[in-house]
């Protein structure tokens, strides 16, 4: 098993470079640069532009701005936002505080609430209650994300107005715990909402699959419970495809939060990105990009390490 | 010959259309997508007002839901209920092109890798591994804000995006199906590769990647509803994101801006979903056989 970990993490290493190359060579074939942008200025003397663009490197060829970008990134140095004028390390971290407490809420509000409808569905099939959580996952599914949030706002925000409209502490006089936890409950609960509908929808359907097979029968027969039955038997069965899913969702901490991040004003990193992108922040749009990608890869593994915990029938070697 | 041929292929379509109409959800999808593509055919006829058309005024502007304007007006005194008719048009013409871009990669990428196997096949794999830890929405995203907004690029960028699943679906049929009797016998008259992969492999491997555009219509509908929310979609057109977009400006004096469109869009999405559920049951041979 450590070598299987050892093997992936190195086999990680040349996919990491690639991603940054694709990442440079794609942003540098955009038309513009962040010197561009931030003087938007018509009457700033060229002479003083050239000067800029020379003090940031973007005057060599380009081959040698990605050596030099390359060094950098091995020495662990990301390199300098020209919007910020600040390290672009110390901006991430601090933004992806915001949007893990975001997301991570969302991520336990879906886990919670859709495990619970999913296996409640599940256990009469066709009645009335399935069919109506059935249907309403189906909706709520279907439904963008950045929308329901402008719904939910309009509705316990402006119609009924019990919690803010946006941002992640009161201006003045905010910022303790308790403001924090107020602002979170509307922007949590429209990431959350999707999120949800899509464990119900898993859960139910693996459910159903497992309650026609043998050993359920088998475990029927021997005299069982109702709740060994369900959860000692079927749900343990049911956990494999949902560590899958929750494997493939953990990227999604960090960039599947952007729209909704964006109509709360949340201060998160995929409302960084894009402003960002905007922006031209070469280096700042870089390494979010290459941090998204370090975190998918290790989050495949962590799905793939904990599949064999959870399944003993997998083994690597 | 070819009356067999033809024959055959009708009766093929009887077969799935037997197992398909009985899943009633399904059904229903292909109906909700069939007055939504009469709509947007007939847009032109079908739409009260020109949907670009402003009123200077203030009276005009932000009007509620009534009977002149059954949906309501914009901050521009534009009706919103025409401006929903055009927009169909705009989220279904990007929906299918940019599936249809994704499926005919990921067929033909997925077919090459499964059937050549080999050095082929793991550097394809590896490619494939290393766009998937791209975020994708932000790659669009970056894609569309450098290099302008049009409606051909948001569809082109979308397809080009999303066809790594059909490749990996692709690719695991042709390594189950290339080992079996009827491909040995396709290969021993002599058949090309070419024929073996098109006319032998591709048709009893197909039914994921059919199965997967359809969701993918419905996933690329999203796609683009969230980029011209952001701003990026194409402003010579109406689409639903383009009207959630508008409404964010306004949305907390008229409630009736965001709910139309977003009702839209959860409608065509669940309709594509729907007939994916569908056809997943009526053509996955797995399934048939219980």
């Amino acid at each position: 098993m450590r070598k299987f970990i050892l093997k992936r993490i190195l086999q990680m290493i040349p996919l990491i470079i690639i991603s940054i190359t694709i990442n440079f060579v794609l942003i540098r074939m955009a038309p513009g640069d962040p010197i561009q942008y931030l003087m938007s200025d018509p009457d700033a003397p060229a002479a003083y532009i050239d000067e800029l663009r020379a003090a940031h490197g973007l005057d060599k060829p380009i081959h040698i701005q990605f050596i030099i970008y390359m060094r950098k990134v091995f020495t662990g140095d990301l390199g300098y936002s020209f919007f910020f004028n600040q390290p672009v390390i110390g901006i991430i971290l601090e933004r992806i505080q915001a949007t893990l407490l975001l997301t991570v809420t969302a991520f336990l509000i879906s886990l919670v609430f859709g495990v619970t409808f999913g296996v409640i569905a599940s256990k009469k099939p066709y009645s009335l209650t399935d069919t109506s959580l059935s249907i309403s996952s189906m909706i709520v599914w279907a439904m963008p994300s950045f929308w329901v949030a402008m719904l939910l706002i309009v509705i316990f925000a402006v119609k009924i107005p019990i919690f803010p409209i946006g941002g992640m502490q009161t201006p003045a006089g905010g910022g303790d715990l308790q403001d924090i936890l107020w602002h979170l409950v509307l922007p949590a609960s429209a990431l959350g909402l999707g999120g949800m509908a899509g464990y119900t929808r898993l859960i139910r359907a693996n459910m159903l699959e497992e309650m026609g097979k043998d050993y359920i029968i088998y475990a029927w027969s021997k005299g069982l419970s109702e709740r060994s039955v369900y959860y000692g038997h079927a749900f343990r069965n049911v956990l494999l495809p949902m560590v899958t899913s929750i494997g493939l969702r953990l990227r999604f901490l960090f960039t599947g939060a952007a729209l909704t991040e964006i109509v709360f004003g949340w201060p998160g990193i995929g409302r960084l990105l894009n402003e960002s992108i905007f922006r031209r922040d070469y280096y700042m749009i870089s390494s979010i990009f290459v941090m998204i990608a370090i975190v998918t890869m290790l989050s495949n593994l962590l799905a793939d390490v904990m599949y064999a915990y959870i399944d003993p029938r997998i083994r690597y070697r | 010959m070819k009356i067999a041929l033809v024959r055959s292929r009708i009766k093929n379509f009887t077969g799935f259309w037997q197992q398909f109409s009985k899943n009633r959800a399904a059904v229903l999808g292909v109906i909700i997508i069939c007055c939504m593509v009469l709509t947007a055919i007939f847009a032109p006829w079908l739409a009260p007002y020109d949907p670009f058309k402003m009123q200077i005024g203030r009276q005009y502007r932000y009007q509620e839901p009534s009977s002149t304007h059954i949906l309501g007006t914009d901050r521009f005194g534009r009706d919103v209920f025409s401006r929903l008719i055009w927009g169909t048009r705009v989220s279904l013409f990007i929906g299918f092109i940019a599936a249809s871009i994704a499926a005919v990669i990921g067929i033909t990428v997925g077919a090459i890798s499964g059937f050549y196997g080999g050095t082929i096949d793991n550097v394809i794999m590896r490619f494939v591994d290393i766009f998937l830890t791209i975020p994708t929405f932000f790659l669009i995203l970056m894609v569309a804000a450098m290099f302008g907004n049009s409606i051909w690029h948001v569809m082109v960028i979308i397809g080009l995006t999303s066809w790594p699943g059909t490749t990996r679906q692709i690719r695991a049929q042709f390594l189950s199906l290339k080992e079996r009797p009827f491909v040995e016998a396709a290969r021993s008259l002599g058949a090309s590769k070419r024929h073996i992969i098109f006319r032998e492999i591709l048709p009893n491997g197909v039914f994921p990647a059919i199965v997967s555009m359809s969701f993918r219509v419905g996933g690329a509908i999203l796609t683009e509803a969230g980029l011209s929310f952001l701003g990026l979609g194409d402003p010579n057109q109406v689409s639903w994101g383009w009207m959630l977009n508008d409404a964010l400006q306004s949305f907390l004096v008229a409630w009736w801006l965001p709910v139309f469109p977003g009702i839209v869009i959860t409608i065509i999405v669940i309709a594509f979903n729907l007939v994916g559920d569908g056809l997943n049951d009526a053509l996955n041979p797995r399934l048939k056989e219980r």
